[in-house]
């Protein structure tokens, strides 16, 4: 990719070669009109409203590519009359009911109208019945559609779902004269319109997707909205808050958008969550899930008083989960050199060992990948974690990979994923066996690893073939089906996950990482398993055994300060504080308070323990510099996209070096696990309490099963089934996960309440039941 | 109301001027003025007048609160939610313009989705506290729907027994009495509105 220059509208713009015109324009602040392109999926063509001159000849900016020298032209008397049709077109038979939608204000068939001056129609035809309908969280009302097929891209190329398509709409056929009196684009884009209208893929009739609402954010007009925001506020009366996701390691940029409650109740609610799509897409619990607020009436001097006194007279451990901001982590971390408590934090520790033998063998603190360089790879090996459920974000950039850069990947987990292996034709998902992710490295190094150490070419060569084969059932011929796979293929990323660092064999399985990263062309992403895991991961001082008087965060302890509200002491939500979280790609992102909390937080108790400092964030130019964090103030971090896509949050972490020891551990063999497994894993959309307590997301556990081990386990829905682990064995409902294919099901995490630890003994994710019917 | 005297605004016909006398400016002249009203007896002339139309009970004040004086139609005083004229439903469909027009903030809506999928307004109100009776809300509704009524009595012990959405909708009896009346203030339709309209070609 060689840089050239163009010209459009007189202006000299840098680019790349290959870039689209439009991309190169909106950089530059030149403003094209264009409705149907989303940035990072592939041009649709279906408005055509991008339409400019290009060195003298009409192209659609959203798919032309620029060559050095070209003179771009947007706007001249024949292309304005184009789009003027154009817009006229999308106006025809559309309802009149801007007044009620929820799209008024920020309707881009309204605000394109007026912007290209449209106040007479000039064409007309038969308007076609279009029912609306609703799918769960989602409403689609097809009288408001102008079949821009935005959904359906994003679906398709970003989320991978490809859940949506277009239906024909039984519309009437243009009559023939139209063709000569209109404008030629206008025509051929009219032509399209009256023929199709959204519809979802699936056989059923209805929408089977992961529910992430992606498609009610790009949808121009409002057709697509979410069925609990549906007529509840207009767009212009909400408060936009920019803050990162809480729920899940990739903390995308979203907006908060806040109202008083009602007209008798002045106190502020969150309506939505939006977010910038061109750039950043969000997954479900985000969207649907942010209501999670802990309202506290005032504050509980009686209890702040008990919890200060039981951390300076009793405590000396304290427990907690990573779904806090980096500076709550540092005051605990603080609280740890003070007190000398032990910092218990059972995610965040296994994420630490990981990385640190990891560091061993690549000789840096950090992993070298990002979703920004996942999107950019054309190869992706994805490992250990059921992507979509863990982190969907990386998920989607996988996908996002695979489908726009002609790109081909692997995804090794013992449980298949019909999905993953839709994202693109040259997307093949291998189940192996369980435990056997020591053999999925080795296959990996044996195939792409250069200049070993012996060390490694050692152990390596003592794991034949056979086991390989035996153990991660690869296809037939599958090294013929790689070679072809890795066909002009120039930039790797590599994806590893939970199941890696909670296995009993973790040490090795990072140290294998690392050579991946070391001696293979590949980029590594180890995914963080909850929100901060990163950054707690790099704040805190971790120990593995509690003591006897344990303060909880978020965690059961003998006091406990929840941000549930089922505490001693209530703590504010992620929704309620500011402070950072350090993401998957290793930024520092901000985020804001979209409420208000009444009453204390871990900093008035850090304050009352004599660390003094006014506001939680005076902590955020403290994090620890041998860990990359840069001494920034929280009020200095920008928190935006500017034109270009380029991602303005925060500061990436600084690289550092760590201490070099390179030595590893032999693969042994492995039993195989005869019998039922069982995983653990959340739902999509479902992380933790938090994402359970919103509204919108709230359910009871279940054990989640694909639809044919429904019907082999010869149960209904709903109805519950006995888990029997080694440890002891609990009662549960049947849900259906409509994506899921398999005979392994889940149990999921995100109610403290489920005794999980009689199913699975150890730390690892696969465990063996039996599953009888009640 | 009949809008003729209103819509005639020129009144030059009845001018009449008024002799002045000049203003004394020397101490003397000004003492001459204070001489001659003193003796003039020009009290007595005013007080005679007021005992003349005592007399003849030829009363000219309004008899007010049993008597008002019409009140121009753009008269701007608390506002009022009007109904469609033949259903009877209210006209508000909660498209919140009036909110976001409103200088003073003053005005807010809660809106739902109903059992017929229609977005209804289930509460209405204004803040006369803070409201300036600017009648921009009445412009900009599409359904004129809010609108100025012409009370102008506002004693009450809370502004707030105006504000609410039952406060100004229009009582579904009066409503049936017909006694609801059209506004013809700010936001009515113009005389000429048919000729603003362009047609839209339809294919029916």
């Amino acid at each position: 990719m060689s840089d050239i220059t163009i010209t459009i509208n007189g202006i000299e713009c840098k680019a790349k070669e290959g870039e689209y015109i439009l991309n190169i324009a909106r950089r530059n602040n030149i403003f094209i009109p264009a409705i149907c392109y989303l940035t990072g999926c592939s041009p649709t063509l279906a408005c055509r409203i991008c339409l400019v001159e290009a060195d003298g000849k009409r192209v659609y900016s959203c798919n032309a590519k620029a060559k050095d020298g070209m003179q771009v032209i947007t706007d001249n008397e024949e292309i304005a009359k184009e789009r003027r049709a154009i817009m006229e077109v999308y106006d025809v038979n559309h309802p009149l009911q801007c007044g009620v939608c929820d799209q008024s204000g920020e309707c881009e068939l309204q605000n394109y109208t007026l912007y290209m001056g449209v106040d007479k129609q000039h064409y007309a035809i038969r308007d076609t019945k279009r029912e609306s309908v609703t799918w769960g969280p989602i409403h689609y009302d097809a009288g408001l559609c102008i079949v821009c097929e935005r959904c359906i891209t994003v679906c398709k190329d970003m989320i991978g779902d490809a859940a949506l398509k277009t239906v024909p709409r039984g519309g009437d056929k243009l009559s023939k004269e139209l063709k000569e009196e209109m404008p030629k684009d206008a025509y051929a884009m009219w032509n399209k319109l009256q023929k199709s209208i959204i519809g979802p893929t699936a056989k059923s009739g209805t929408l089977e997707c992961s529910e992430c609402g992606e498609c009610i954010a790009v949808c121009p007009v409002g057709a697509l909205v979410s069925t609990d925001f549906q007529y509840t506020s207009n767009a212009w009366e909400l408060r936009r808050i920019p803050a990162a996701n809480p729920h899940s390691c990739d903390c995308s940029l979203l907006y908060y958008e806040v109202k008083h409650t009602s007209v008798n109740n002045p106190k502020e609610k969150i309506y939505r969550v939006t977010n910038d799509f061109h750039y950043t897409a969000l997954n479900g619990a985000a969207r649907f899930g942010y209501d999670f607020q802990n309202e506290v009436e005032r504050k509980d001097e009686e209890a702040f008083k008990k919890a200060v006194d039981f951390i300076r007279e009793k405590a000396d451990t304290i427990k907690f989960n990573s779904f806090i901001t980096n500076e709550e982590a540092l005051i605990l971390q603080k609280l740890r050199e003070k007190f000398g408590f032990k910092l218990i934090n059972e995610d965040a520790k296994a994420y630490q060992d990981f990385m640190e033998n990891y560091s061993k063998i690549t000789g840096k603190k950090h992993y070298s990948g990002s979703l920004k360089k996942i999107k950019e790879s054309n190869f992706v090996i994805c490992m250990a974690t059921a992507v979509r459920y863990d982190s969907p974000n990386t998920g989607y950039a996988i996908n996002n990979a695979v489908t726009m850069n002609k790109g081909a990947g692997l995804y090794f987990h013992p449980i298949d994923d019909q999905i993953v292996n839709g994202y693109a034709k040259n997307m093949v998902t291998i189940a192996h066996e369980a435990g056997a992710e020591e053999y999925v490295l080795a296959f990996v190094l044996k195939k792409f690893a250069k200049d070993m150490p012996k060390e490694l070419k050692d152990i390596l060569d003592k794991v034949s073939d056979e086991k390989i084969n035996e153990y991660l059932n690869l296809p037939e011929d599958f090294d013929k089906t790689l070679t072809k796979m890795l066909a002009k293929k120039d930039k790797f990323s590599f994806v590893i996950g939970a199941d890696a660092y909670t296995h009993p064999k973790a040490k090795n399985l990072a140290k294998l990482a690392g050579a991946v990263e070391r001696y293979t062309d590949f980029d590594v992403v180890v995914i963080p398993s909850q929100t901060n895991t990163l950054g707690v991961s790099l704040i805190c001082d971790l120990g593995e055994h509690e003591g006897e008087n344990v303060l909880g965060y978020n965690e059961k302890g003998d006091f406990t300060l929840s941000a549930l509200g089922d505490g001693d002491l209530d703590m504010p939500a992620l929704n309620q504080q500011e402070g950072t979280f350090t993401n998957i790609d290793k930024r520092v992102v901000p985020t804001n308070a979209a409420l208000e909390y009444k009453g204390y937080c871990l900093n008035d108790i850090a304050n009352a323990l004599g660390l003094n400092r006014e506001l939680t964030i005076d902590y955020t130019k403290e994090l620890p510099q041998n860990s990359g964090y840069v001494p920034l103030e929280f009020d200095l971090m920008p928190n935006f996209f500017d034109n270009g896509g380029n991602e303005l949050r925060g500061y990436i972490l600084e690289e550092k070096e760590a201490k070099e020891s390179i030595d590893f551990d032999e693969i042994s063999k492995i039993e195989k696990i005869e019998g039922q497994l069982v995983y653990k894993s959340n739902p999509i959309n479902q992380f933790s309490p938090f994402t359970n307590k919103a509204h919108q997301l709230n359910e009871e556990p279940s054990l989640y099963v694909s639809k044919e081990f429904l019907e082999s386990l010869g149960v209904k829905e709903g109805e519950k089934v006995l888990v029997e682990g080694e440890e002891g064995s609990i009662e549960i409902k049947t849900k259906v996960d409509i994506q899921a294919v398999g005979n392994i099901p889940y149990l999921p995490t995100f109610d403290p309440s489920l005794n999980l630890n009689a199913i699975f003994p150890s730390k690892y994710r696969f465990a063996k039941v039996s599953i009888k019917k009640v | 109301m009949d809008l003729t005297n209103y819509n005639n605004r020129d009144i030059s016909k009845d001018y009449r001027y008024v002799k002045v006398d000049p203003i004394p400016t020397t101490p003397w002249e000004k003492f001459k003025r204070v001489v001659k009203r003193t003796f003039s007896c020009e009290l007595f002339v005013g007080l005679w007048i007021v005992f003349r139309e005592m007399i003849k009970f030829n009363i000219h004040t309004v008899q007010y609160p049993a008597e008002k004086l019409p009140i121009s139609p753009r008269y701007r005083a608390i506002h009022k939610l009007l109904r469609l004229m033949e259903s009877g439903n209210e006209r508000c469909i909660g498209c919140g313009l009036c909110e976001k027009i409103c200088i003073a903030n003053c005005i807010r809506m809660d809106t739902k989705i109903d059992e017929n999928s229609r977005k209804a307004v289930t509460e209405y109100t204004i803040n006369f506290g803070r409201c300036i009776f600017c009648g921009y809300c009445a412009e900009v509704c599409p359904e004129l729907a809010i609108v100025h009524g012409g009370d102008y009595e506002n004693a009450s012990e809370q502004r707030a027994h105006f504000a609410l959405k039952e406060d100004m909708l229009t009582p579904i009896d009066i409503f049936k009495a017909g006694k609801q009346k059209e506004f013809p203030g700010f936001g009515a339709l113009s005389k000429n509105a048919d000729e603003n309209v362009k047609k839209t070609p339809l294919a029916y």
